[in-house]
């Protein structure tokens, strides 16, 4: 199949049984893994555990090495893929930002909607300003993004992704490269979202956002799901041996 | 000796030797000599305006032609070079290792006198200048393609994964996203860049040229031997630091307003 068709009645995220190896090292070894619609999933793990890998399989930022990864119903691992298409409907925010510095906040957000969605010049600002103000810049449009501060910078990533109306949200550790003192803007963004019902893949340390805002919590450690369940019951009594000693040195 | 006062005392030495080789040379060199060879403002008026409305236009014209041609032909072996497709990067690369290797001079030569022999087809616009200009766009184009190949790779990998996410092709990420940011990363070297081919324009003489195609070199070297007397030289010199030295100051300028909004 390889028409694009946005079902509501399957999982947003699904992937089974996610290979990937860098040369000879395998990082992600037969990952079973899924996100509902709707859902809120917080992937949490030691450094290097694979997160940040599974997270870009799921765009193909990274080519799977086997495996299958099926989002909205579509297996995006097809040749056949419109991949541009599929993903337009994953909004993705880095840790670094990654915004565009030569081109203004506007700009940031308006380019792709032209480029990838067609959208006129007006349409692309007028739903880039309502997405602006709804991670509190709005009337920033003509700031360059050195000219923001870290927690403006990635409001204006969230910004960004949410101007394609992507049907997702991926976060790979979004307030690790902030100063303390700007997480909880951020955090207050992707709390919004969550509310309001946005399906989300947070890879994160805060364990305080994954409590409260995580519909479920997926523990990683060396290339494997480790543990999964409700964050609450997780964090309270972890079962594994290997999630315990994770959580003891992070609470 | 304290440090300080040994400082101080090879300070003074320096500036004694400056002071007397600026003395031998006043008063070895044989001034009058000097100004009636190299200063002769009769010669010098006989130059104008020819020296500017033929001359010095004519390197403007010639930098022009050959830093757009350069810039256009630069890009594509750029982009050849960093293409998945293997053949574009064998071609891409045997191209820019050739003419980085070769003489500039050989190569105007060879494209004015020999490509004509061997392909009695072959007509350039503007004749054996036209022929020369072809060879200035073909040398420079493959040093451009170099500095724009490193300027693609200096631009941070994010910043096409970010394009990339959001949904755009591979073309518009590299025009839109990429190569702005590359251009701005390599503006200092594609200054020395232009600096070079307004140098290398001097070497067009090779072709041989009409005389409404002189630049400023060749008019130079006829003036010379016309008046057995070099002032219209030094009339060249000055008018190629006129013209590259603004051109380094604005880019310089320009700079500056680019690291703002880096
Ligand atoms: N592009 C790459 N090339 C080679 N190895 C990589 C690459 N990206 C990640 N890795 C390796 O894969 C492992 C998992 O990395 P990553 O997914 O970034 O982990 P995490 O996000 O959990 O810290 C690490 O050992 C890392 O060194
Ligand atoms: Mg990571």
């Amino acid at each position: 199949m390889s028409e694009y068709i946005n079902r509501k009645d399957v999982p947003a995220i699904a992937v089974q049984d996610l290979h990937k190896y860098f040369g000879k090292n395998e990082v992600l070894k037969g990952i079973d893994f899924h996100v509902n619609q709707g859902e809120v999933v917080c992937v949490v793990g030691p450094s290097g555990s694979g997160k940040s890998t599974l997270l870009r399989c799921v765009n193909r930022l990274e080519e799977p090495t086997s495996g299958t990864i099926v989002v909205e119903g579509v297996d995006i691992t097809d040749r056949e893929i419109d991949l541009d298409r599929v993903r337009t409907k994953i909004g993705i925010v880095f840790q670094q930002f990654n915004l565009f510095p030569h081109l203004n906040v506007l700009k940031n957000l308006t380019l792709a909607q032209q480029r990838a969605k067609k959208r006129s010049k007006t349409e692309a600002a007028d739903i880039a300003r309502k997405n602006l103000a709804k991670v509190g810049l709005a009337g920033r449009e003509e700031s360059f993004p050195n000219q923001l501060s870290g927690g403006q910078q990635q409001r204006v990533a969230i910004a960004r992704a949410l101007s394609m109306d992507p049907d997702m949200m991926l976060f790979d550790e979004p307030t690790s490269a902030l100063d303390p003192e700007l997480v909880g803007d951020v955090l207050d963004v992707m709390r919004t979202l969550a509310n309001e019902g946005m399906t989300m893949m947070v890879v994160t340390h805060e364990m305080g956002f994954a409590r409260e805002v995580g519909d479920r919590l997926v523990f990683m450690d060396g290339g494997v799901v480790v543990e999964q369940g409700k964050p609450k019951e997780i964090l309270a009594a972890p079962q594994h041996e290997r999630t315990q000693g994770f959580l003891s040195k992070v609470l | 000796m304290k440090p300080s006062t040994r400082r101080r005392l090879f300070r003074a030495v320096l500036y004694v030797i400056f002071l007397v080789a600026v003395a031998a040379l006043v008063i070895v060199a044989d001034w009058e000599t000097i100004a009636t060879n190299f200063l002769d403002l009769g010669v010098a008026a006989e130059q104008f305006p020819t020296i500017i409305t033929t001359a010095a236009k004519n390197v403007v014209i010639y930098t022009f032609i050959a830093f757009v041609g350069g810039l256009i032909l630069g890009l594509t072996l750029a982009l050849m070079k960093l293409s998945p497709v293997a053949p574009y990067r064998w071609v891409a690369t045997a191209y820019i290792e050739t003419f980085r290797g070769l003489p500039a001079l050989l190569v105007i030569f060879g494209f004015a006198y020999a490509v004509p022999i061997a392909f009695t087809e072959w007509n350039p616009p503007g004749g054996s200048t036209g022929a020369g200009l072809i060879a200035l766009i073909v040398v420079s184009a493959a040093y451009i393609a170099e500095t724009i190949r490193a300027g693609i790779e200096a631009v941070p990998k994010g910043q096409v994964e970010a394009a990339r996410s959001l949904g755009m092709r591979p073309s518009w990420t590299m025009i839109s996203v990429v190569l702005p940011q590359a251009f701005r990363i390599i503006t200092p070297p594609m200054t020395n860049e232009l600096v070079i081919i307004i140098k290398d324009t001097s070497l067009l003489f090779i072709a041989g040229m009409a005389l409404g195609d002189r630049e400023l070199t060749t008019f130079a070297r006829d003036a010379v031997s016309q008046h057995a007397n070099s002032t219209p030289l030094v009339m060249a010199a000055l008018l190629y630091l006129v013209i590259t030295l603004p051109l380094t100051r604005l880019v310089a300028r320009l700079e500056r307003h680019n690291q703002r909004s880096r």
